[in-house]
This record gives structure tokens, C-alpha cells and sequence, in this order.
């Protein structure tokens, strides 16, 4: 999960990482209250999870509440890169000296964690990386033994800091540390980290990314979960535990496996080609050992979603039985009676398979059909869709 | 020979008391698994009657090895208590550990793997995999054991019924060992350990090598069979069609900006003379024109 700048600068603020006052507003009335609150020049930011909203009129300085109120208004509303602005961040300005970058981030390719420090903040940090690889430290720390303060002060200089703001930024690199580790976070980016004029060290924007599969240890990181951007059916998949992304083709997939749903997502938009371009229209994957209940659920899904034409189930029983997969369906359609009235094509193999097969056959419902291979069930699919 | 894994190993439980390892111990015991005991903290010196077999449970998998000899242990604990779990494995200095859960935080994995580096004595495999069969010795984790026998294909994929997927397609050849690697943004074996393991294997003739979006695991797999694989390899990506920016299941299939994409994966196993497949049945068809 990523947090909006705001939340971000809460959790800062929480684990006492340096940052200004800030609050988050969603009408222009809020803002100018806001403003007020924390009084003098404010910086008034577009809240949303693209990068790109300076340039795109989504950050603007106010000198006083009534104009935070204004600026607002103009903001609220806008469109940045295909995201609505639903929120502002109010924060208090300061006045900037210089402008570091700092991250810690989950390195994939190496199974580790990575350090990033530099001292040429508040630009893309890929045009640093590319045009001045000497100001940009990049460093390994071992999960394990994790970052002491002298590490940190080691990469800190590599990264080309002045002398004087070494100890600071070194002490503000282990609170982040800090935050990344205790937040099980996969991302934890400061760009920019300031000096100000008056020589503190602040974390002036904040981007973190949380692991979703910590959140039995972070209660509280459910209320951070962002529900306005979420797609309605999406929302619905999630409320009944079931991975599910929406697409905008015409053919509803359901399998097993992410990445035989995957596999099977392609092997309908090359079988569509043939079909005037069908594509799938969602990635659901009902997992491992799903029960007949869990089939039912993820059918009903689908098959209320307007956009899907045909439906296709891709299973190859592993874990998961042929036959519940089977009653799944059924139950799923007996449920829906008159409603289902999209066609469904069934490939099942794997654990349990005669007796999936024999189930769907006796049910002989009239909207289902069943193909042996998962090419030919794509094609039938990608045809049904077509019609 | 198969890799990692054969009639020999000697394999502990760890969770088997939990429904999912009992569920799991059973399957493994009817595909002929050496399974020899157990793990759960607090439980030690019970035993679990599992078809016939009266398998000792112990608290730790120290105690365990010493006990039975294992050299091999497979995880079926919940996210919760994982990393404990492999630490245990790890301190025990166990040869090979095999772990299914999926859900666990990747700060955890990635701390017992540094961990495991530090000492390095145990492989470990997944999390979040299916686990890894040599068919007709030995089945560690939640492969089906009846898709396929014996062969000479050895298979590496990162997805669990995209791997029974392609066994099934190729089940008149058979195999020498598949692991399911899993598709966590840390795992502990990676393709190209796999690779390296198929390679030197004088049983595998040929390797087949699923990847997914996501990540750069197939690019560097792609530069190490140029480098040091000479046996034929097929490959195969999923998620040609995957949108940017929506994660597909795995944590790690994510399209991000231009990297990650199957088509780029593609070229660069292309690039190191691998033969990839479209589709699941395409890329089965390639190996059996190697193999006949």
C-alpha cells in the first residue's frame, strides 16, 4: 500500500522524524482553517500517489490563510495524470537552503535492503543517478544486523554531504531506518530532505510504501487504506478475500494460481485477436485449496460485473479438488437463478478431475460448457464474447 | 540424479500438528516422501498418527535432526510465527528448508535470509512456493505427485499451477526435478540457482523456465545461461498482456514504468539463445521438438 504525502508526514511526525506542520484538507473551507492553525506562508499540495504535480499546477504557496483558501479551491478538483484530486496537504513553509535526497527501499535483485543518499535532493533521482553517479551513494544493509549510526554517517559522506550536516542527516537517515523497519515498510523515500536557512534538517516530502503482508502486527494500518480510489468491484472481491483486478476487456477470467491466471489472461487476449480483440476483462485468483463457497463468490463477481460478455474458468487442481470447483459453480448459479445469463466455458484438470467433470456434466446447466485443453477453452471463450 | 532432492532426503515437518501440515504430511507420505517427523513448539514428545505412520513430534529442529537424521525441512507454520520457525531451521544448520506459507512479511524473509547467508548452511526454497518433486523419489511441499513420472526434464518456475500446468503437458517425457521457486519479492532460491543445479545435473537433458512479470530474475537469468548453461532451455513468461502498475497476485508481478514487462524478459532470453513459448502449449510444443 502507498500513503498519500500526508500520511506519510504523520508517520514521520509519530516516530519523530523532523518534518513542519501539516494538515490535510478536502474543502477549501478546511484549508483555510488549517492555514490558520498553523499560521504565516503555507504551502498548499495536491494529495495523490503520481509523481509529476508541481509541473502539472498542484503545489502553490500561500501567504496567509484567505489565499490557502483560494489556492485550494484551484487545486481541489484537478486532474493530474489521470488521478482527481480528492485532497490538499497544508504545510508550513520554510525558507530552503539546500535540497538532499534520502531512501530506503527493498532491494529485489540482491534480497536486501538498499540505502540511497544523495546531495542533489528535489530532482529525479534517476537523472542524478544517470548525470552525476558520484553525488548518488547506494548501499546494502544486511536485514539482519540492520543500520547503526556509524553506518549511516559512511553513507552519508559517499553521498556527498558537506561536512557540517553529516552528523544530522546521519541521525535523521537511523530514525528513518527506524520507520521502515517498525512500519514494515518496502519504500521509504525523502525526497527532498532540506536544510533550511536557519540550519535544521527536515524531511520536507515523504513517499512510503507499506507491506500489505504485515498487517497482521499493524492494526492501525487499516485506517490508512484508501477506499475513494478503489474500484467497486474490486472493493467487493476484497470484502470476500479474493484477489481480484479489474481489466477492461469483455471476458471474465477466474483460475487458480496467480500465475496460471496470468497465463490464462494472455492466452484469451491472443485467442481475442481472432474475435474482433476481445480481452480479458479481469485477474481473479481464487487460490489454492478454494472451497465451492469461494468459487461461488468469485463467479457472482464476475458475472455482475457489465462489461463481461463470456466467462472462463481456468482451473488445474493442485491443492484445490475439481469437484468443489464443480459445486461452485453450480451453487453459484442456482444462487443467481434468472441473473447469470452470460455463457461460461470450463477447462478443469488436475486433482480430483473426473468427478469435476462428471458434476458439471449431470448438472447440465445450459450456460455452461466444457473444453479439455486451455487453448481450445480460450478460443470458446474469446468467441462467446465476440457474439 | 535429480537436484536438491532424492529418495534419500529425509524430511521433518515443521507445522505438522496445524491442519495444513497434517493435510500436506498425508500427501507427501502417499507420494512417497521420507517423511520422518515433525515440528511444533511446545509439542515435543508426542507423535501424530498419520496413515499408518507414527511420526514423533519435537520442539525444535535441532532436536529433530538429531533424532532422525533429517536433512530437510518444509514449512507449513502461519506468517505469524514463520520467521521463528526459520530461524529454527537455520540455526539447526538444516541442508535444505522448504517454505510454503505465503503471507509473510518481507521483512522477515529477508531477515532470515540474510541470516542463512551469514551461516551458510541451508538452501532455503520459497516462500510462498509449492515446493519441489523429483518424481518417483521424492515430493516436498503441495505438488500434485500423480501429474507425471520420472523423465529428463528438470523445470523452474516462480508459479505453483503454472508449474503443474507445463508437467502436465509434458507428462509423457516426465522429469528429474521441478521446483516452484515462488513469487515473493525475496526468495531464497532463484532461477538461476536452479539453472546452475539442472546444469550440472547429468540426468537433466533439457530445462524448461517459467518466469512472470515483475522484476529483473528472468534478465539475469537470461545473462547466466549465456554465460555458463549449455544443455537446451525453454522458457516461458506470463503476463504479456498485464497492465502497468496493477500487481497480479504475486507481490512482485507488477508492470512499473517500462521494466518487468514479459516482452523484455522475452528478449533477453531470446538474446541468450532460449527459445520462448507464447502460451503454456507453445512453449511444451518447443521442448518436444528438442526432446523427439
Amino acid at each position: 500500500m502507498d500513503l498519500y504525502e500526508y500520511q506519510a508526514r504523520d508517520l514521520f511526525e509519530s516516530m519523530e522524524v523532523p518534518v513542519l506542520k501539516g494538515a490535510v484538507a478536502t474543502t477549501p473551507q478546511e484549508a483555510e482553517n488549517a492555514a490558520a492553525s498553523i499560521g504565516g506562508r503555507v504551502v498548499v499540495k495536491a494529495q495523490v500517489k503520481v509523481g509529476g504535480r508541481g509541473k502539472a499546477g498542484g503545489v502553490k504557496l500561500a501567504e496567509n490563510a484567505d489565499e490557502a483558501r483560494e489556492k485550494a479551491t484551484a487545486i481541489l478538483g484537478m486532474d493530474i495524470k489521470g488521478h482527481t484530486v480528492h485532497k490538499v496537504m497544508i504545510a508550513q513553509a520554510a525558507p530552503i537552503e539546500s535540497e538532499y535526497y534520502l531512501a530506503i527501499l527493498l532491494d529485489r535483485s540482491n534480497r536486501s535492503f538498499l540505502v540511497m543518499a544523495s546531495v542533489s535532493g528535489g530532482m529525479d533521482i534517476e537523472q542524478v543517478a544517470h548525470e552525476t553517479p558520484e553525488k548518488l551513494a547506494k548501499v546494502n544493509v544486511d536485514p539482519y544486523q540492520g543500520l547503526s549510526l556509524e553506518e549511516a554517517k559512511k553513507i552519508v559522506l559517499k553521498g556527498g554531504f558537506p561536512a557540517d550536516v553529516v552528523q544530522d542527516v546521519s541521525k535523521v537517515l537511523v530514525t528513518l531506518w527506524d520507520v521502515f523497519k517498525k512500519s514494515d515498510a518496502t519504500l521509504v523515500e525523502v525526497n527532498p530532505l532540506v536544510k533550511t536557512k536557519d540550519g535544521r534538517i527536515i524531511a520536507l516530502d515523504g513517499k512510503v510504501t507499506l507491506d500489505d503482508n504485515a498487517g497482521f502486527r499493524h492494526p492501525d494500518h487499516e485506517s490508512l487504506i484508501d477506499t475513494s480510489a478503489t474500484d467497486p468491484l474490486e472493493a467487493l472481491a476484497k470484502a470476500k478475500d479474493l484477489n481480484y483486478v479489474k481489466l477492461d476487456g469483455e471476458v471474465g477470467i477466474i483460475g487458480n494460481g496467480a500465475g496460471l491466471v496470468m497465463s490464462t489472461l494472455d492466452v484469451v487476449a491472443y485467442a481475442g485477436e481472432k474475435f474482433g480483440g476481445v480481452k480479458p476483462a479481469n485477474f481473479l485468483d481464487i487460490g489454492g485449496g478454494a472451497s465451492a463457497q469461494v468459487m461461488a463468490d468469485g463467479l457472482s463477481i464476475i458475472l455482475g460485473d457489465p462489461a463481461v460478455r463470456s466467462v472462463f474458468v481456468n482451473v488445474f487442481g493442485g491443492i484445490t479438488a475439481c469437484d468443489a470447483v464443480a459445486n461452485g459453480i453450480v451453487q453459484a448459479l442456482e444462487i443467481l437463478g434468472g441473473k447469470a445469463t452470460k455463457p461460461i466455458v470450463v477447462r478443469l484438470d488436475g486433482n480430483n478431475v473426473a468427478e469435476g467433470r462428471r458434476i458439471l456434466n449431470e448438472a447440465a446447466h445450459p450456460l455452461v460448457q466444457q473444453l479439455e485443453t486451455m487453448d481450445g477453452a480460450a478460443a470458446k471463450a474469446a468467441e462467446l464474447a465476440a457474439k | 540424479m535429480a537436484i536438491f532432492l532424492d529418495d534419500k532426503s529425509k524430511v521433518i515437518v515443521q507445522g505438522m500438528t496445524g491442519s495444513e501440515g497434517t493435510k500436506h504430511t498425508k500427501r507427501m507420505l502417499a507420494a512417497g516422501t521420507k517423511i520422518v517427523g515433525g515440528v511444533t513448539p511446545g509439542k515435543g514428545g508426542q507423535s501424530v498418527e498419520i496413515d499408518g505412520h507414527s511420526l514423533p513430534v519435537f520442539n525444535s529442529v535441532k532436536e529433530a535432526m538429531a533424532a532422525t537424521g533429517a536433512d530437510v525441512s518444509v514449512v507449513f507454520v502461519p506468517p505469524k510465527f514463520a520467521k521463528a520457525a526459520a530461524m529454527d531451521a537455520i540455526d539447526a544448520e538444516i541442508r535444505l528448508m522448504v517454505v510454503i506459507t505465503e503471507g509473510i512479511p518481507v521483512h522477515d524473509t529477508a531477515e532470515f535470509f540474510a541470516y542463512a547467508q551469514s551461516k551458510g548452511k541451508t538452501r532455503i526454497i520459497g516462500p510462498n512456493c509449492p515446493g519441489l518433486i523429483s518424481p518417483g523419489r521424492s515430493n516436498v511441499g503441495i505438488i500434485p505427485s500423480d501429474i507425471t513420472g520420472k523423465g529428463k526434464i528438470g523445470l523452474v518456475s516462480k508459479s505453483g499451477t503454472l508449474t503443474y500446468q507445463m508437467m502436465y503437458e509434458l507428462r509423457d517425457f516426465g522429469f528429474t526435478t521441478a521446483v516452484g521457486i515462488g513469487g515473493d519479492p525475496v526468495i531464497g532460491t532463484t532461477h538461476i540457482d536452479c539453472l546452475k543445479a539442472f546444469q550440472d545435473d547429468p540426468e537433466t537433458e533439457a530445462i524448461v523456465m517459467i518466469g512472470e512479470i515483475g522484476g529483473d530474475a528472468e534478465e539475469r537469468a537470461a545473462a547466466f545461461i549465456k554465460e555458463y548453461v549449455r544443455k537446451p532451455v525453454v522458457g516461458y513468461v506470463a503476463g504479456f498482456t498485464a497492465p502497468e502498475g496493477k500487481t497480479m497476485g504475486h507481490a512482485g508481478a507488477i508492470v512499473s514504468g517500462s521494466s518487468g514487462t514479459a516482452e523484455a524478459k522475452k528478449v533477453a532470453l531470446e538474446a541468450a539463445g532460449v527459445k520462448v513459448g507464447k502460451t503454456p502449449s507453445e512453449t511444451a510444443e518447443l521442448m518436444r521438438k528438442i526432446l523427439s
